[in-house]
C-alpha cells in the first residue's frame, strides 16, 4: 500500500456512506425492496393448494357419495361446491369458477362394494400446471384415506397389504414459505451486491467524478476496496434485516448457527459485489449497468437458483446452466441453515464454490481496473 | 525545445474509434508549456483540447509520442504525475450529493492534505472562492459558477505546481468567469502556479501569457495572444452603409475577394482584409464609412484559417424557402410580453418582465445563471404556464392557443435536440413528422433540408457520430422542417468552430431578412453581438434593454473608452447589485 493509504481509504468509506444516505434510491433498494419482497413473499406468494375450488357431481346421491363428500370438505385444501350434473361443473370449469371437477357415476354406490372397486372421475384445469398436480395429488391422497377408512369401519382391512405412511421432515407443516424466504436473501443480497454496485460504479463515469477520483493519488485499488468496503456493510445490513424479519415475523426457524449463516453470505455478497463491480469496469452508462446487473444476475438468482423451481426437475441442460449461477450455491445453503441445521456436506463444498466465485469475480475487477479513460 | 519547459509533448498522436471509423483527436503535436504562467490551449469543440488534457494528466495512453509533465513521463509514470499536478476536469467532479465542505474533505483526504494544515487552507480557499457562506450547501444546488469554483477549490486543496483547467468558463455567465479568471491570474502571480487552461471562447486568449491554438488535432500556432492579434492589425474596419440594415450588409461583403472575414458586430459590419486597404468590394459601396478597429484574437484565428484556404462558405439567399419583405418591420410587432411574473414556491424566478419583439428581429436575452431567462424562454414557448402577465405570440394569447403559437416556433440549441441514434435522414422524417407534415409535403421539406444544409452524403449515418458542424446543421434543419415564422436559439453556437459560427449566424441573418423572427437566449457575448437589441436580465428583471452598440456606449468609463458587450453587462450586473445591497 502506498502511503496515505489509510486516510484516502477512510475518505472514500465516508464518502460511499453519505451517498447512500443522501440516495433515495440506494436506501430503496438496500431496505425498502427487501421489505416489499419480503411482504410478498412471505404473505402473498405461496405455492400450496388452499381452498380450491372444486366441482362435486354425484350423478346418483347417496350415502356412500355424500360420506366420501364430506371428507373433503373437512380438509382445508379444497373448498368443494356440489353440483347437480356434468354440464354445469364442465361450465364452471370453463369460466375459471372451480379448478376441477370431481365426478361419481350414477353406479358408484354399486361399483364401491365389488371387489375391482368404483372407479371415480376427477377433471382438472391443467392451465396452471402447478396447481392441477397439487389437486390431483390431493384427491388421490383424499380417496385413498377415505377408501381405507371405510374398508376399517367395516372392520375389513385395506385392499393393499403395504400402506404407506409418509413423514415430512424439515417443513413439517410443508409450508412454502419456510423456503421461499430464506431463498430471499440470496436475491436480496443480489440486488445489493449487483445491481446497485453497478449502478453506483456507473454513475461516478456518467458526472465525470471518475475522472475526478481518477487523477487524484488514490489508485484503482482504493477506490474499489471503498466501494467494496461500503456496500459490503450495506449488503450485510440487508442480510440482518431480512433474517430478522424471516425469523421474528414470519416465524421460519433457524435452525443451523447463524454465524455460519453469516459467513457464507458474506462470501455470497463478496462474489456478488464482484459481478456488480466487473459489470461497471465494462459499461459506464447508469441504464445500461442497470439491464446487465438484472439480466446477468437478478434474473438467473430468482429462476435458476433454485429459490423457486427445484434445480433437480430442470432438464439437464438447463440445470448444467444453474452451476454458472452463484446464487444457487448460496440459496443451496440458506434453505439447509435454515430448515435442516448446520449440514456439513452440503454447506461446505457450495461455500467452496461461493469463495472460488467470489476470488474470480472480485480477480477480474482487479485486473480490469486501470486508471486510464480509454 | 525549451528546456524549463513544466509540460511537453513531442509528436504526441491519439485518436478514437467512433462509428467505426478512426477518428484522430491529436495528430502529432509538438508543444512546451513554460512555468510560472497562464497558457491557453484555444480551439474550437472537438480541436482536441480534452484529449491533450487527459494524456497530461495520465488519464489517457498516447498512440504515438511522448508527453512529460513536471520532469515525469505522464504516461508511464501517471500516479506520480497525478500526484503532484491538479486537474479540474470539465464537470468539475464534484459530487453534488454532498456538501462543499464534504467534498473538500474527500479530496483532502484524497490528495492526502495533513488534518493540521486542512483548516487555514480550507479558510484560504473559501475565502478566494467567495464560498465561505456556504460550506454545508450540498454541492449540487450551488449555481453554475460556484460549481466551478468548489471545483477550483477541490483541486488547489495541495497546491499543485501544475494546474490543468479543462474548459472551466464553459457555461458560466460572465461575472462568474470573470472571477474565475481573477482567481487564476493570483494564483500564477502569489504562488508563482504554472497553469494550462482550455477554452474555446477565443475573447479569453488575450487573457493568456501564451496561447497555443489547436484546431483539429493539429497546432496552428503558438506565441503571444497581442503580438499574433497584432500581426493582422491594420486589416480591421467597422463598416457601415447609411440606410442600409448591418445585416443585408454582411451579406453582401462575405465571401467578396479580398475580405476575410465579415461578421455583424452591434450596428455595424466588421470586416478582416487580406491586405493594409479596404477591399474593393467595401469601397465600391456608396457611402460607405469606415473606421478603422483595433485587432482581435478572433480575427487572427479566422485570416489564419482563411490563408489555410478554409473561409466561411457562400450561402444561397433564399433560405427558408420564403420570400417575404426584408428588414425589420417596425409595424407587425410578432412577440408581445406583458407583465410577465412566474413563481416557484416563494420565489419570484420571473418578476414583471416587458418587450416586444418584431417582425424580421433578432432578439438577445442575456443574464448571470438563475437571471430567469431559461423561465422565460420557457414561457415563450408555452411550456410552462406564467403566473401572470401576458403573452401573444404572432398575434395569438399563449394562454389559450399554447398549441397554435407553438406550431409557429422553432426551437434549437446547441445540445442538438437530436436523436444520436438514428441517421440524418431518420431524424429530418422524426421531426417533419412530429410538425405534421405528411405526404408530398413531408418529402419536399426533406429534399430541401438535404439539399440546403448539404446533407445528403450522411443519409445513413447515426446523426451522433456526424461532425460537429454537420450536427449543428442538421438541428438548424430540423427546426426549420416546418418553416416556423418565429425562431428560438438557445445558446446555440457556444463554443463551435468560428467558421462554422460564422455558417450558422449567416444563415440565421438571411431568415431573419425573410422575415424569420429570432429571439436567443445566451451567455456568449459573441452571440449577443449579432443581435438587433439585448434584454440584460438579472433577478427575474430586464435591466436594460437596448441595441448592442447603445449598451456598450452607456458602459463607456474614463478608464474604459472602448467597452466590449462583456464589461458593459457587468457593470449592469454589478450596478444591480449594489443596488439591491444599499
Amino acid at each position: 500500500m502506498n502511503p496515505g493509504a489509510g486516510m484516502r481509504l477512510s475518505g472514500l468509506l465516508k464518502k460511499e456512506f453519505l451517498q447512500i444516505l443522501r440516495d433515495p434510491s440506494s436506501i430503496a433498494i438496500a431496505f425498502l425492496m427487501p421489505l416489499f419482497l419480503q411482504l410478498l413473499f412471505g404473505f402473498g406468494v405461496s405455492l400450496d393448494a388452499d381452498h380450491v375450488p372444486i366441482a362435486l357431481v354425484a350423478e346418483a346421491p347417496g350415502p356412500d357419495s355424500a360420506d366420501f363428500f364430506a371428507s373433503l370438505e373437512g380438509t382445508h385444501y379444497f373448498a368443494p361446491q356440489a353440483m347437480a350434473n356434468m354440464p354445469e361443473a364442465e361450465q364452471a370449469l370453463r369460466r375459471g369458477d372451480v379448478k376441477g371437477i370431481l365426478r361419481l357415476r350414477a353406479n358408484f354406490a354399486r361399483e364401491i362394494r365389488q371387489s375391482e372397486g368404483a372407479p371415480i372421475q376427477l377433471i382438472v384445469d391443467g392451465v396452471d400446471a402447478n396447481t392441477a398436480r397439487i389437486v390431483i395429488g390431493y384427491v388421490e391422497g383424499a380417496w385413498g384415506n377415505w377408501v381405507t377408512l371405510r374398508a376399517t369401519r367395516r372392520g375389513q382391512d385395506a385392499h393393499s397389504p403395504v400402506t404407506l405412511q409418509p413423514r415430512t421432515w424439515f417443513n413439517s407443516e410443508l409450508r412454502s414459505r419456510n423456503f421461499l424466504v430464506p431463498g430471499l436473501i440470496a436475491i436480496i443480497m443480489t440486488l445489493i451486491g449487483a445491481l446497485l454496485t453497478a449502478m453506483v460504479m456507473a454513475r461516478e463515469w456518467e458526472r465525470g467524478t471518475m475522472e475526478a477520483l481518477m487523477v487524484t493519488p488514490a489508485s484503482m485499488t482504493e477506490v474499489l476496496l471503498g466501494k467494496l468496503g461500503a456496500y459490503f456493510l450495506l449488503g450485510t445490513g440487508g442480510l440482518l434485516l431480512t433474517v430478522g424479519l424471516a425469523v421474528g415475523l414470519f416465524e421460519v426457524p433457524l435452525r443451523g448457527s447463524f454465524w455460519v449463516l453469516w459467513g457464507c453470505a458474506s462470501l455470497f455478497l463478496l462474489a456478488a459485489l464482484g459481478m456488480g463491480l466487473t459489470i461497471s469496469t465494462l459499461v459506464r452508462s447508469q441504464f445500461v449497468a442497470g439491464q446487465i446487473a438484472i439480466l446477468a444476475t437478478f434474473i438467473p438468482a430468482f429462476l435458476l437458483s433454485g429459490f423457486i423451481f427445484d434445480v433437480d426437475s430442470m432438464p439437464p441442460v438447463v440445470q448444467a446452466i444453474t452451476h454458472l449461477v452463484v446464487a444457487r450455491y448460496f440459496v443451496a445453503i440458506v434453505q439447509t441453515l435454515f430448515l435442516a441445521g448446520n449440514v456439513w456436506s452440503v454447506i461446505l463444498p457450495n461455500a467452496l464454490a461461493l469463495a472460488l466465485m467470489a476470488t474470480f469475480f472480485l480477480g477480474v475487477t482487479w485486473r480490469n481496473a486501470r486508471k486510464r479513460l480509454d | 525545445m525549451d528546456a524549463e519547459a513544466i509540460l511537453r509533448a513531442g509528436g504526441l498522436r491519439k485518436s478514437f474509434v467512433s462509428g467505426g471509423r478512426r477518428v484522430a483527436a491529436l495528430d502529432g503535436i509538438d508543444l512546451a508549456v513554460r512555468p510560472g504562467r497562464v497558457t491557453g490551449l484555444i480551439g474550437p469543440d472537438g480541436a482536441g483540447k480534452t484529449t491533450f488534457m487527459r494524456l497530461a494528466a495520465g488519464l489517457l495512453t498516447p498512440d504515438g509520442g511522448r508527453i512529460e509533465a513536471l520532469g515525469l513521463d505522464a504516461t508511464r509514470q501517471s500516479l506520480a504525475v497525478q500526484a503532484a499536478l491538479g486537474y479540474m476536469p470539465q464537470r468539475f467532479g464534484l459530487y453534488e450529493d454532498l456538501s462543499v465542505q464534504e467534498n473538500l474533505d474527500l479530496y483532502a483526504d484524497l490528495q492526502g492534505v495533513a488534518t493540521p494544515l486542512r483548516a487555514e487552507r480550507y479558510a484560504e480557499l473559501m475565502q478566494m472562492t467567495g464560498l465561505a457562506p456556504f460550506t454545508k450547501r450540498l454541492a449540487g444546488r450551488l449555481s453554475g459558477g460556484m460549481k466551478q469554483k468548489l471545483g477550483l477549490a477541490c483541486t488547489l486543496l495541495r497546491r499543485p505546481r501544475l494546474l490543468l483547467l479543462d474548459e472551466p468558463t464553459v457555461g458560466v455567465d460572465p461575472v462568474s468567469r470573470r472571477e474565475l479568471w481573477a482567481i487564476v491570474d493570483r494564483l500564477v502571480r502569489d504562488e508563482g502556479m504554472s497553469v494550462l487552461l482550455s477554452t474555446a471562447y477565443l475573447d479569453e486568449a488575450e487573457r493568456c501569457a501564451e496561447v497555443i491554438l489547436l484546431h483539429e488535432g493539429r497546432v496552428l500556432d503558438v506565441g503571444v495572444p497581442a503580438a499574433m492579434s497584432d500581426r493582422v492589425a491594420g486589416r480591421i474596419w467597422a463598416i457601415t452603409q447609411p440606410g442600409r440594415h448591418q445585416r443585408a450588409l454582411q451579406a453582401d461583403l462575405a465571401g467578396q475577394p479580398g475580405v476575410v472575414d465579415a461578421l455583424v458586430q452591434g450596428d455595424h459590419v466588421r470586416v478582416v482584409s487580406a491586405t493594409p486597404t479596404l477591399p474593393p468590394a467595401v469601397s465600391a459601396l456608396a457611402g460607405v464609412e469606415s473606421h478603422p478597429l483595433p485587432p482581435r484574437f478572433e480575427d487572427y484565428f479566422v485570416a489564419l484559417l482563411h490563408n489555410d484556404g478554409k473561409s466561411p462558405a457562400a450561402l444561397p439567399t433564399a433560405i427558408n424557402g420564403i420570400t417575404a419583405p426584408s428588414v425589420p418591420d417596425a409595424e407587425s410587432e410578432v412577440i408581445r410580453v406583458a407583465g410577465l411574473r412566474r413563481r416557484f414556491g416563494d420565489f419570484w424566478a420571473v418578476d414583471g418582465v416587458e418587450f416586444t419583439i418584431r417582425r424580421g428581429e433578432i432578439f438577445g436575452l442575456l443574464g448571470a445563471n438563475g437571471a430567469g431567462k431559461t423561465t422565460t424562454f420557457r414561457m415563450l414557448c408555452g411550456l410552462l404556464p406564467p403566473s401572470a402577465g401576458q403573452i401573444q405570440v404572432a398575434g395569438q394569447d399563449l394562454r389559450h392557443a399554447a398549441a397554435t403559437a407553438r406550431a409557429r416556433l422553432g426551437y434549437m440549441s446547441q445540445k442538438f435536440s437530436l436523436y444520436a441514434n438514428l441517421s440524418v435522414a431518420q431524424n429530418l422524417r422524426f421531426f417533419a413528422s412530429a410538425y405534421g407534415l405528411t405526404g408530398g409535403q413531408r418529402d419536399e421539406r426533406i429534399a430541401w433540408a438535404e439539399a440546403e444544409f448539404e446533407l445528403s452524403a450522411f443519409g445513413v449515418q447515426p446523426s451522433g457520430d456526424l461532425p460537429l458542424g454537420f450536427k449543428q446543421r442538421l438541428a438548424m434543419a430540423c427546426a426549420l422542417m416546418h418553416r416556423p415564422d418565429i425562431l428560438f436559439l438557445d445558446e446555440p453556437t457556444s463554443g463551435v468552430d468560428p467558421l462554422a459560427r460564422r455558417e450558422f449566424w449567416a444563415r440565421i441573418n438571411s431568415l431573419a431578412r425573410q422575415g424569420v423572427t429570432v429571439l436567443v437566449t445566451t451567455h456568449f457575448m459573441e452571440e449577443a453581438e449579432y443581435c438587433d437589441r439585448l434584454a440584460i436580465m438579472a433577478a427575474g428583471r430586464i435591466l436594460a434593454l437596448d441595441r448592442p452598440a447603445a449598451l456598450k456606449a452607456q458602459a463607456r468609463r474614463p478608464g474604459l473608452p472602448n467597452p466590449s458587450l462583456e464589461d458593459a453587462f457587468i457593470q449592469l450586473i454589478e450596478g444591480a447589485t449594489v443596488a439591491k445591497a444599499a
